[in-house]
C-alpha cells in the first residue's frame, strides 16, 4: 500500500470510522482500508453504493443495523432523525432486547397476554445505581475455583494421552523416523473434556429487588471466570446482558448492564419472558446441554401455565436446571405457590440463593454427584 | 491489497446479480454487492442469517457463476487440521521408510500428503470455491486455525514450511449465529446478513425453484409463511420450507383437495416441530385463509 496522504475526497469516509467507534461499534483499521477500497471499486455511482459497501466491510451486527443506518444518514446526509423505524425488523428483535450501548427506544413489550396486563401496569421503568459491594472476597474465590469445578462432558476434540481409544499416527510416525522406522510404543489420543456452557437467567422484578444487585455482581464474576456464559434478565421483558458483563471492570460492567435493563423492580411475567427466550432459536440454542441457573423467587403474576410450559421446554434442552430462590434461605421454606409446585418435577435442584456465598457454593458443587 | 476490477467477466454488483439469477439464485442488492466486493478485493465472504434463508445456496450459485467447483467443508465441534487442512498418508510413509533401507528418504513429499478441503482450495484457487459451512458449529480452536488461512491464504505445515496460494481463492463462510464469532474472524471478511427475502422476491424464488407452482399459490404461501415467521416458533420456516409447502399443496390440490385444505394438510413440510405445531394449530385456519385472501 502506498504511503502518501489520502486524497481529500476520502476524508469523509475515513471520518465515519471514529463516529462508529464512539457509538460502540467495533471497527478495525483494516476494515476502514477495505471500506475505502470497496468505494473505489464501486465507482461509487450513488450513495446506496456507499451504504452497501459500508454494510459489507464495516460489518455492523444485524441487531444494530438500524442504529448503523441512522449514523450513516447522520454522517453522509446530515440527517438527524435518530432511532427511525426499520421497514423489516429483525425477527429476533420483536420481543427481545439485545445488548446495545446506545439508547434506542426499547421494543414495546407484548401486550396481548391478558394475564400479563396487570404486570404491565405496574411496570416501572427505572435506572438503578449500584451500592458498594461487600462480597468481593467471596466472588474472587469463586472466580478462581470455578474453571476447575464446572461440570464437564466429553468433547469431540482429541489430544495426546497415555491411554485412549485411538492411535496418534502422526506422533507415531515422527517417533518412527527417529528410530529408523521402528515403532516401540503406540502414542494414543483421547477425547478431551469440555466444560459445559452456562445460562444464567436473573429475575429483576420488584419482589427480587433486595437481591438484584448482588445477583448481577455474581453474574459478572461468572462471565469473567468461565468462557461460555450467557446472561439474561427477566421481569416484564427479556434482556440479554452478556456482552455488557464481559467488561473487565466490575463497576463499569454493572453500570452498562443496568443501563440496558429497563424493567427494574416491575412486575413479574417469568413464564412469558422465558417463552420469549425460547422463541428466538439463537437464544434457545444456548440452553442446549448447558447448566441453566434461574435466579428467581418464582412469584409469577402472569399465567402459571405459561411458566410451567416454559420451564418444561427449558428442562428438556438443559443438562441441568437449577431454580435458585432467596426465599429458600428460610429453613421453613416450602414451595407453595401453584407455579412453583407445577415446575418442581422439571427441576434438577431448588436451592437457596439467599446470599452470594450460598449461590457460589451451589454452582461450585454442580459437578459433584447429586445427592437429592 | 490486490484489487481486481473484473472477476470471471463480472465487473459490477449488478452484473453479478444478473449472472446469479441465471444460476437460479435471486440475490438482493446487498448480497450482490458484498459478494462482488469479496471477489474483487480477494477477501472471504461471511454470510450470516437464520437457518433456511439460502446461505449455502448462495455459495453453490456463486461457484456456478464463476465456473469453479465447490469444495464444501461442513464444520462441527472438534473439527481439526487433519479434517480441514491436510493429513499425512502414514501407511505409505511407513512403507517408504522400510523400502528405503539404509538410503535416506524424504517422507514429507507431496506424494505422502493428503489434501483436505482448505489445502485443496489453496492449491487450485482458480478452479475452486471453498465453502466453510456453519462455522458457528465449530469451536474456538478451529476459529483460531482459520485466522492464518483467511488473512494471508497460507497454511503452515511444520514438516514442510508455509504453503501459500499463488492467487487468492474464493472463500465463503456461513453461520447460523448460534454463537458469536470471534471479532478477529469477522473483521477479516466481507460481511453480509441474509434476512428473509421480501414477499415479492420470495414468490419469485418459489416459482423459479418449483416450476409446477402457480403464481397465486406462490403468493399465498409467501403470505402464510410470513405470518408464521412472526409467531414465536422454535423453527420458523425457511425458504426451502416455503418452496416445499407450495409444491406439496400443489400436488394435493391436483389430487382433488380444495385449496385451504391442501395448505392445511401439507403444513408438515413447513412446520417441523411438535411444540410449534401445537402452538400454531388453533390459529392455522385464520393464517391460511388470511394468506389466501
Amino acid at each position: 500500500m502506498t504511503r502518501p496522504a489520502l486524497p481529500a475526497a476520502a476524508a469523509p469516509f475515513v471520518a465515519f470510522a471514529p463516529l462508529l467507534r464512539a457509538n460502540g461499534f467495533a471497527v478495525a483499521p483494516e476494515q476502514v482500508t477495505l471500506f475505502l477500497a470497496a468505494i473505489t471499486l464501486l465507482g461509487p455511482r450513488s450513495l446506496e453504493d456507499i451504504r452497501r459497501a459500508a454494510h459489507a466491510t464495516l460489518a455492523p451486527p444485524p441487531e444494530r443495523r438500524d442504529e448503523f443506518e441512522a449514523l450513516f444518514d447522520a454522517h453522509f446526509l446530515g440527517a438527524v432523525e435518530l432511532g427511525r423505524e426499520a421497514a423489516e425488523p429483525d425477527p429476533d428483535d420483536v420481543r427481545v432486547q439485545e445488548d446495545r450501548p446506545g439508547g434506542l427506544e426499547p421494543p414495546v413489550s407484548d401486550g396481548t397476554n391478558a394475564a400479563g396486563q396487570a404486570a404491565t401496569a405496574s411496570e416501572a421503568l427505572s435506572l438503578r445505581r449500584f451500592g458498594p459491594s461487600v462480597e468481593i472476597d467471596v466472588l474472587r474465590r469463586f472466580q478462581r475455583a470455578l474453571p476447575e469445578r464446572l461440570p464437564q462432558r466429553r468433547g469431540y476434540r482429541r489430544s495426546a494421552a497415555r491411554r485412549g481409544p485411538s492411535l496418534d499416527l502422526r506422533r507415531a510416525m515422527r517417533e518412527a523416523v527417529r528410530n529408523d522406522g521402528e515403532i516401540f510404543r503406540l502414542p494414543r489420543l483421547k477425547r478431551r473434556p469440555r466444560r459445559r456452557p452456562i445460562l444464567l437467567v436473573i429475575d429483576v422484578s420488584g419482589s427480587m429487588k433486595a437481591r438484584t444487585d448482588a445477583h448481577l455482581r455474581f453474574a459478572h464474576a461468572l462471565v469473567r471466570a468461565a468462557d461460555r456464559v450467557e446472561v439474561f434478565t427477566i421481569g416484564t421483558r427479556l434482556t440479554r446482558v452478556t456482552r455488557a458483563l464481559q467488561l473487565r471492570n466490575r463497576e463499569q460492567a454493572l453500570a452498562t448492564a443496568s443501563g440496558l435493563v429497563s424493567d427494574w423492580d416491575g412486575g413479574t411475567r417469568i413464564g412469558d419472558a422465558l417463552l420469549a427466550f425460547l422463541a428466538v432459536p439463537r437464544f434457545a440454542g444456548t440452553a442446549r446441554g448447558a447448566v441453566v441457573l434461574i435466579l428467581s423467587d418464582g412469584l409469577e403474576r402472569g399465567d402459571p401455565k405459561a411458566m410451567t410450559e416454559a420451564v418444561k421446554r427449558l428442562a428438556a434442552r438443559a443438562w441441568h436446571l437449577s431454580w435458585l430462590t432467596p426465599l429458600a434461605a428460610d429453613p421453613a421454606y416450602r414451595p407453595e405457590t401453584a407455579a412453583l409446585k407445577s415446575i418442581l418435577p422439571h427441576l434438577d435442584a431448588l436451592a437457596d440463593a439467599g446470599s452470594t456465598e450460598r449461590l457460589c457454593h451451589h454452582v461450585l458443587n454442580l459437578a459433584q454427584p447429586r445427592a437429592a | 491489497m490486490v484489487v481486481r476490477n473484473k472477476v470471471a467477466g463480472i465487473d459490477s454488483p449488478e452484473a453479478l446479480a444478473h449472472a446469479l439469477s441465471s444460476a437460479f439464485y435471486l440475490a438482493d442488492d446487498g448480497l450482490a454487492t458484498a459478494a462482488f466486493l469479496a471477489l474483487a478485493l480477494g477477501k472471504p465472504l461471511l454470510l450470516e442469517g437464520a437457518p433456511g434463508v439460502g446461505k449455502t445456496e448462495a455459495a453453490k450459485a456463486l461457484s456456478g457463476v464463476l465456473g469453479r467447483r465447490l469444495i464444501r467443508l461442513q464444520c462441527y465441534e472438534g473439527i481439526d487440521a487433519t479434517a480441514a487442512l491436510y493429513e499425512w498418508n502414514y501407511p505409505r510413509q511407513m512403507l517408504a521408510i522400510r523400502q528405503a533401507g539404509d538410503k535416506p528418504v524424504d517422507i514429507y513429499r507431496d506424494e505422502f500428503l493428503i489434501e483436505r478441503p482448505m489445502l485443496q482450495a489453496l492449491r487450485s484457487p482458480d478452479s475452486a470455491v471453498l465453502l466453510l459451512d456453519e462455522i458457528d458449529r465449530s469451536d474456538h480452536e478451529f476459529e483460531a486455525l482459520l485466522l492464518e488461512f483467511l488473512s494471508d491464504f497460507t497454511i503452515s505445515i511444520p514438516e514442510r514450511g508455509t504453503l501459500s496460494a499463488h492467487e487468492r481463492p474464493a472463500v465463503i463462510l456461513t453461520s447460523n449465529r448460534t454463537r458469536e464469532l470471534h471479532e478477529a474472524l469477522r473483521r477479516r471478511c466481507v460481511y453480509h446478513f441474509i434476512g428473509y427475502p421480501a414477499p415479492e422476491r420470495e414468490a419469485q424464488i418459489i416459482m423459479l425453484r418449483a416450476s409446477s407452482v402457480a403464481e397465486d399459490t406462490a403468493r399465498a404461501v409467501v403470505a402464510a409463511v410470513g405470518r408464521l415467521r412472526r409467531e414465536p416458533l422454535t423453527k420458523p420456516p425457511g425458504i426451502a420450507e416455503a418452496v416445499d409447502w407450495a409444491e406439496a399443496a400443489t400436488v394435493l390440490a391436483k389430487g382433488g383437495a380444495s385449496w385451504p385444505e391442501a395448505f392445511k394438510r401439507s403444513i408438515g413440510v413447513a412446520i417441523k416441530d411438535e411444540e410449534d405445531n401445537a402452538h400454531i394449530a388453533p390459529r392455522l385456519d385464520a393464517i391460511i385463509t388470511g394468506a389466501a385472501a
